[in-house]
């Protein structure tokens, strides 16, 4: 396939492929209709779209640096916004959000607010001048900048332990979905799940991994929207839900009103199987503090300007100014999933517990409960769970649990859709996990190999070399990431917000102060980064040991003081010690200016 | 003041003019959330959760077009457009 014939011919090409994909969906649906067991859909859809992708990174494979790298800076705004869209989108997005909204209603949709709104700090402060600069990573851009190879290292440590925490999270996602499709062991279940990250990685690095990003995208938003409109109009509850739900939200008010929400004792709690919750947090009424939220949303948001995999993206655009333009690409693309989860927690929610509803089993006896199909698999795939603690034989709000994944999961199923539509949304969670995990492995991969090893430790090797590296540690990442991800320490959307809060604590100071405060020294930068990031350690810590934390910050919003400490100990530092030489002034200028030859040089 | 320099403020007054936007809707409005939900929005929906779900969502989108848009002005205006790919 020719590089320049492929990159004008996207659209139609993408075009054939999603016809492909839906066409895919039409011969599985025709299937079921023939009698194929839903287990062989799961399995079909998962092992389809794999193989889809590893193709594509087999195609796209390179032996040039700056297509591994960069994907050779040519990669158009609407595909990279797509492909930033699903590279943001992870496992908990597509599996959790809806989920956390179900049990937590306004309080978690801060988080909705912040991994929107991060993006106009990315698009404002930060993309269009790492773009003009042309480095490779963002350690190269903090190495360059500030100068030195202390200041190059913290930054690669910071984004190691933001990103690696991160990342364990998205193999566990796809071991957790690969698992449930494919009917395997868990333990065995994550490494299925490596090797199909790995395949899309290897042999084409970030060219390989844009091209299976936009795939992905693809998948996962016709996984993610499909099912939320069928159920909706299967309810009447409107043919256009995000537009049509008020009525659907009122009601559930109502409902909460008319059943209270009872307050468990914490005997009966300790029956109940762990990750699995009751719905006890009123669902569209405000039930946070205001700072609760906005401290949230806050943190989420600096967090965003501040993860490297992300910020990557943009190092692949033509041009400053097409790098801007994909920003808003990259937002809208998010805002259509992003927009559609309140939509499905509230079908979800209503769906269940709205006695008047012919699915709702609030209220319904015990024994007819049990009797239920669907309630049967999720009870046994231990996501659903009842238990009669007052007695009286019928099933209450407070008495029935359920885990955060099976909103996404099993709505479909409970909504009477066809198993056809559960296996396509099986193949949306994993193309969001894969594909998050993908970007994630490689700015790891891609920083250690760059930074540390071409620019520290060998600066004369040879492109075939320095690939090679960087393959070799994007396996032995990857391997690291499912070993740990295969203990199963935190849950999925714990570890991805304790991502933002290290990315933010670490790197948004040195980032924005790199570009908008030419006074900004070398020492200020290590001060900022070592500081803010060992400070928040030591909140996390502090708080997750039995600490109080003090202004309200919790152990999701730690970024918060991290941040504010990296800040301040920047300023203080680059104060105290002498000014930037005019070298490194003039590349400040000229970061600034979005025309002409990028700072490195290329 | 150079070219540079002069080019530099409008951009910088840009930054200030959309962040202050942005800060409206992502941090400004959910210091009244419980009162602006009492009252009800756009499609029947209380105003502080239709901002949640959809209207904070939709307003970044559209500040991020147009911020980008704003600043190619800028960047014409003083000659340091890049050509055309995109």
């Amino acid at each position: 396939m020719i590089k320049g014939k492929f990159i004008d011919n996207l659209p139609k090409v993408y075009g054939i492929y999603t016809g492909g994909f839906i066409g895919f969906i039409i011969l599985m649906a025709i299937g079921e209709q023939m009698g194929m067991s839903a287990k062989a859909i799961g399995v079909a859809f998962v092992a389809f779209t794999i193989f889809i992708y590893a193709l594509i990174g087999y195609l796209s494979r390179t032996a040039q640096a700056d297509a591994y790298y960069v994907a050779g800076r040519q990669v158009p705004t609407v595909f990279n916004g797509m492909a930033t869209a699903a590279d943001w989108m992870s496992g908990a997005s597509f599996v959790a959000m809806a989920g956390g909204i179900y049990f937590k209603g306004y309080g978690y949709m801060a988080l909705l607010v912040g991994w929107t709104g991060g993006y106009i700090l990315v698009a404002t402060l930060l993309a269009p001048y790492l773009r003009k600069f042309g480095c490779y990573t963002v350690p190269d851009f903090v190495g360059t900048r500030y100068g030195g190879n202390l200041a190059r290292l913290c930054a690669v440590i910071v984004l190691t332990v933001a990103s690696f925490t991160y990342v364990t999270a998205q193999i566990n996602a796809t071991g957790t979905i690969a698992s449930v499709a494919l009917d395997i062991d868990f333990k065995y279940a994550v490494y299925i799940g490596l090797i199909s990250i790995l395949l899309c990685s290897m042999l084409g690095g970030m060219r390989a991994v844009t091209w299976t990003q936009v795939a992905q995208y693809i998948v996962l938003i016709i996984a993610y929207l499909l099912p939320i409109f069928w159920i909706s109009n299967k309810m009447g509850a409107g043919f256009f839900p995000h537009f049509m739900l008020a009525d659907e939200v009122a009601r559930i008010g109502e409902l909460e009103q008319q059943f209270g929400f009872v307050k468990n004792s914490a005997a009966d709690l300790a029956t109940v199987p762990k990750g699995l919750a009751g719905i006890t947090k009123a669902h569209s009424a405000v039930n946070a503090t205001p700072w609760a939220f906005i401290s949230l949303a806050l943190a989420m948001m600096m967090g965003t300007a501040s993860l490297p995999h992300v910020m990557m993206r943009y190092f692949t655009t033509p041009s400053v100014k097409a790098a801007r333009k994909s920003v808003g690409w990259s937002l809208f693309f998010i805002f259509l999933l992003y927009s559609s989860a309140p939509m499905l927690a509230t079908l979800s929610k209503l769906s269940l517990i709205d006695p008047t509803l012919s699915t709702g089993i609030i209220g319904k006896s015990f024994a007819e409960v049990q009797s239920i199909d669907w309630f049967q698999n999720w009870n046994q795939a231990n996501l659903m769970f009842i238990s009669d603690f007052n007695g009286n034989g019928t099933l209450e709000l407070n008495e029935f649990f359920m885990g955060g994944k099976a909103v996404v999961l099993a709505t479909p199923e409970i909504a009477g859709l066809p198993y056809v539509i559960s296996g396509l949304v099986a193949a949306g969670g994993m193309a969001a996990a894969m594909s998050t995990a993908d970007g994630l492995i490689l700015a790891i991969a891609n920083a250690i190999s760059h930074d540390v090893y071409y620019k520290m430790i060998d600066p004369k090797a040879e492109t075939a070399k320095r690939l090679l590296v960087a393959r070799v540690l994007l396996v032995v990442i990857g391997f690291a990431g499912a070993t740990i991800a295969a203990m199963e320490i935190q849950g999925i959307l714990g570890s991805v917000i304790w991502a933002f809060d290290f990315a933010m604590s670490g790197l948004f100071f040195p980032l924005v102060l790199g570009v908008w405060w030419k006074r900004a020294n070398r020492q200020g930068a290590i001060a900022g980064m070592a500081l803010g990031l060992a400070s928040s350690i030591w909140y996390l810590v502090w708080v997750r040991t039995g600490g109080s934390g003090f202004l309200g910050i919790t152990q999701l919003t730690f970024g918060i003081f991290g941040a504010a400490v990296s800040f301040v100990a920047m300023v203080v530092v680059s104060l105290m010690t002498e000014e930037p030489d005019k070298a490194t002034q003039k590349m400040v200028d000229e970061v600034r200016i979005p025309s002409g030859r990028t700072v490195t040089g290329k | 003041m150079s070219n540079a320099e002069k080019h530099w403020e409008k951009t910088r007054s840009l930054l200030f003019v959309t962040l202050a936007i942005w800060f409206v809707f992502s941090i400004g409005i959910f210091l009244f959330a419980a009162e602006m939900n009492e009252v009800t929005g756009p499609f029947g929906y209380p105003w502080t959760y239709w901002f949640t779900c959809q209207g904070s969502l939709g307003i970044f989108v559209i500040l991020c077009f147009w911020f980008a848009n704003r600043q190619e002005k800028i960047d014409e205006e003083f000659g340091f457009n890049e050509r055309g790919d995109d």
